[in-house]
């Protein structure tokens, strides 16, 4: 155990239960091997947390701790990691009907309906990920309806969702392919129902901003409605569509959808994505893809271990997300994941990226989290050894320079 | 090895990839033809071993007795013939050098549901006469891509939404065509398994007439080992009858067929325990999420537990205590304990995963080897022929690139009475490693049908 802790644990104990606004403490940590995710990993470095920003990263002999600064240590230190897309928070993890609030079922196309309405911080998963490194999510609606809703980006910490919140409306989540289908016979029940709803939702909102454009009041209660505001924010690149597409022809027609309406699209899932390699790079799109673990049944029963590798080798930029699971266990945990696909091709370091600064720049809050740059948040998580070895515990978290966790784990 | 159509599916990927896709029915369409063609040339699944082999240059991990370096394995007629350094070699053998490498046993998995199996049909909480044997397709993919994470044997049970679901299926993992090719055979020729059983929510589901309350599910189980009691008590001719349930649980009422109780909370584990002491079954407690918790319950009563650890807690009631270092409670209190797939919660070829994680939780690195290997070797009462590398037990073992408890080990070569089951350097096999196009599909279920026209067509000739 090499996680020393310098300073008084009564401060630790209060740390834990503080908003990281509130309590950011200045903290210093350590690393046999700093992984900054800027640049080549750093033997024995050092990053210097104030005020919960990033003030200072470099080798320990030329980079100075400011005296009284709580300084942790660890073999391996890399910067919080990020989770691209979950349920976690919305999804509870007992899995009964009345904490399952990731799915509406009421109607197949929803964008209205809002992840911060829904987010509840103090889940256990979210301690949980939050114990095992993850210091970032991206989460919010899930699989089940063609339009679920919404997504947010959230830190593991805080006691509301306000304190959480780094981006209140990430993303508007989508759903193709037979997972999405409407149940006893309900629309849709095809995938070319899908596309022509989906379609068809977008034309209608068309027609009603081209209305308003004309109309001298448009923003009066009488004429707004939340369903055709929120497709006309995706139509006007306010929002990126993510659009959850497993199987190849899924993603095509995603990205055939993009073009028509010119759309912001993220790919996400994509378990044949090796499959339609020269069209997503071609797109230009991120791919958010599936855990590398996910089941591989139905539609997801050609994916691969190595997709992640394959898309890589492809210049397709990506990350790694866990995803939405229905059973035991309740989520997965992308820094477990993120492994396989390391041992599957893809190499340490561009697998700790996924998790890290791609992922950052997949949900779009590579200015503030995915890296240890100076000026970027202080979040931080510590590791025994090679994180990606399962037997190497996670030992400790900084969220804005709060240590969130120092339980091994 | 994959049947020899099985090629085809991984021949379509790389043919495939990036260009124009193929549907399925075009997929097999080429398939078929090449499929054909390969058959002919392809060697009789059941290949027996004709001479001796010598592994040698490899660390040998026998599990019951210290690792060996720069040792050799020496098999023959699918058995384990010796196991150590300067070992003599038969001039006949085939040597293969695998220096660099890691042999170990096969992983035997306690608790699986590879092959399609099915068990109890829902209309009776109790169906002991149900055998998982009628139900598996042993040319499922799922049984090769357990062959490729290293399993070797596997307890491939019934679900658990039933108080008693049927008889589970004992496995060996060779290249099989038929359910009998891939049994395991007691002295009589008799295919073993064991009954499973399971008591907290699961089996208070949808079943007809099935508990609605705890205390109902231990009260209609305990009625029906009362009656089995009295049916077996009569000799064979003087039963009027035969009750192909009452018979099964006759078996398990003597001892000779393991009861596998699915069983998860605190309690439950011990309502377990309490039936087992009223009517003296052999049992073997299956998942045991709590176990922990009653670890010295479990050690005092010398009952064994096949375990499972999951990445989260949650997602159903009964597992949301669960926790990476129960497998570390139970070992410290003694307790003989394995680590199994139940594939697929966890997939199978996650299992050397399994003990990794449970050295996470505090587990020893040799408790963990020992968890996959003769752990459940000796739960299961087939210590004497497999769990270990010792002369004289079956030829079942893998070749690892690495530490088996690193992530970035892959299974290699999986060896089943000494036949080569798994060959990663064969892209045949290396699909079912990894997944990916068609190593799962319906497609692949299609090659089913295939196999029978191929066999029409050698008929044919």
């Amino acid at each position: 155990m090499n996680f020393i802790a310098h300073s008084k644990a009564a401060f630790a104990a209060l740390a834990l239960a503080a908003s990281p606004a509130l309590f950011a403490q200045d903290v210093a940590v350590r690393a046999d091997t700093l992984h900054t995710m800027a640049g080549d990993p750093i033997a024995d470095g050092v990053v210097v947390i104030e005020d919960g920003v990033i003030t200072a990263v470099g080798p320990a002999a030329s980079t100075p701790i400011p005296n009284g600064v709580r300084v942790l240590s660890a073999p391996v230190v890399t910067p919080g990691l990020i989770d691209a897309h979950s349920t976690v928070g919305l999804a509870g993890y007992l899995n009964q009907d009345a904490d399952q609030d990731q799915l509406e079922r009421s109607a197949p196309i929803q964008p209205h309906l809002r992840a911060i309405d829904a987010y509840n911080p103090r889940e256990a998963l979210v301690e949980w990920l939050r114990g095992l490194g993850v210091t970032t999510l991206h989460t919010g609606h899930g699989p089940g309806a063609l339009v679920s809703g919404q997504t947010i980006v959230v830190k593991t910490v805080g006691n509301t969702v306000e304190d959480a919140l780094m981006v209140e409306r990430a993303m508007i989540a989508a759903n193709f392919g037979a997972r999405a289908y409407g149940r006893e016979g309900a629309a849709p029940g095809t995938r070319s129902k899908q596309i022509a709803m989906l379609r068809g939702a977008l034309i209608k909102a068309q027609g009603d901003m081209a209305s308003f454009d004309a109309d001298e009041d448009e923003d009066s209660p009488a004429r707004r409605d939340l369903v055709n505001e929120t497709l006309q924010a995706v139509l006007a690149r306010e929002v990126p569509l993510m659009i959850t597409a497993w199987r190849e022809r899924d993603i095509l027609n995603a990205l055939r959808l993009a073009e028509e309406f010119g759309i912001e699209v993220v790919i996400d899932g994509a378990a044949e994505a090796y499959l339609v390699t020269d069209q997503l790079r071609e797109a230009g799109v991120t791919v958010i893809l599936h855990p590398p673990r996910a089941r591989q049944f139905g539609d997801l029963e050609n994916a691969s271990f190595t997709t992640a590798a394959a898309l890589r080798d492809a210049g397709i930029p990506f990350a790694f997300q866990s995803g939405f699971e229905g059973y035991v266990p309740k989520t997965r945990v992308v820094l477990w994941e993120a492994a396989v696909a390391a041992a599957n091709g893809l190499g340490q370091q561009d697998a700790l990226a996924a998790i890290t600064i791609d992922a950052a720049r997949a949900i779009g809050v590579e200015d503030r989290v995915g890296s240890l740059e100076v000026g970027k948040h202080g979040d931080v998580a510590l590791f025994e050894g090679d994180p990606f070895e399962t037997t190497n515990r996670t030992l400790g978290v900084v969220i804005e320079g709060v240590v969130v966790s120092e339980t091994p784990r | 090895m994959p049947r020899p159509c099985n090629a085809l599916v991984s021949l379509g990927i790389r043919d495939f990839e990036g260009t124009i896709i193929l549907t399925t029915s075009n997929l097999l369409r080429a398939a078929r033809l090449a499929c054909a063609a390969m058959a002919i040339a392809a060697t009789p699944h059941l290949a027996a071993q004709d001479r001796p082999i010598a592994f040698t240059g490899a660390t040998i991990l026998p599990i019951t007795s210290e690792p060996i370096e720069d040792g050799t394995v020496l098999i023959e007629d699918g058995k384990i013939v010796a196991v150590g350094t300067d070992l003599a070699i038969p001039a006949d053998a085939e040597i293969r050098d695998v220096r660099g490498m890691v042999i170990m046993p096969g992983i035997v998995d306690t608790h699986s549901h590879i092959g399609q199996v099915q068990g109890a049909d829902r209309s009776a909480p109790i169906q002991p006469e149900v055998r998982a044997m009628d139900s598996i397709n042993p040319r499922d993919f799922s049984i090769e891509r357990a062959q490729a994470g290293g399993v070797t044997f596997a307890n491939v049970m019934p679900g658990s939404g039933h108080l008693m679901s049927g008889q589970t299926f004992y496995m060996k993992l060779r290249d099989g065509e038929t359910i009998e090719d891939i049994a395991v055979y007691d002295e009589d020729g008799n295919m073993l398994g064991g009954m499973k059983m399971a008591n907290g929510t699961n089996p208070m589901g949808s079943v007809q007439g099935a508990p609605g309350t705890r205390a109902k599910s231990a009260a209609l189980v305990r009625q029906t080992f009362i009656e089995a009691q009295e049916y077996c008590a009569k000799d064979e001719d003087e039963r009027e009858t035969r009750d192909l349930g009452k018979e099964a649980l006759c078996e398990v009422l003597a001892g000779t067929r393991l009861v596998h109780h699915h069983t998860h909370r605190a309690d439950d584990i011990m309502t377990v325990l309490r039936l087992q002491r009223e009517f003296g079954f052999r049992l073997l407690i299956q998942h045991g999420m709590e176990a922990g918790d009653v670890a010295a319950e479990l050690s005092g009563a010398g009952v064994a537990v096949s375990h499972i650890l999951v990445d989260a807690p949650g997602g159903k009631l009964e597992a949301q205590n669960s926790r990476i270092t129960s497998a570390a409670d139970l070992e410290r209190a003694g307790v003989l304990v394995s680590l199994h797939s139940d594939d697929p919660i966890v997939d199978s070829r996650m299992m050397l995963r399994q003990a990794a994680l449970a050295v996470r939780g505090g587990m020893t690195r040799e408790g963990a080897l020992r968890a996959l290997t003769i752990n459940p070797a000796l739960q299961l009462g087939l210590a004497d022929r497999i769990g270990s590398l010792e002369p004289g037990k079956d030829a079942d073992f893998i070749v690892l690139n690495g530490d088996p408890l690193s992530i970035y080990t892959l299974v290699q070569e999986t060896w089943v009475e000494g036949d080569l089951v798994f060959d990663r350097s064969d892209p045949e096999d290396a699909v079912f490693a990894t997944g990916g196009f068609g190593s799962a599909s319906d497609g692949r279920a299609a090659f089913h049908h295939l196999d029978a026209e191929v066999l029409n067509l050698e008929n044919a000739q």
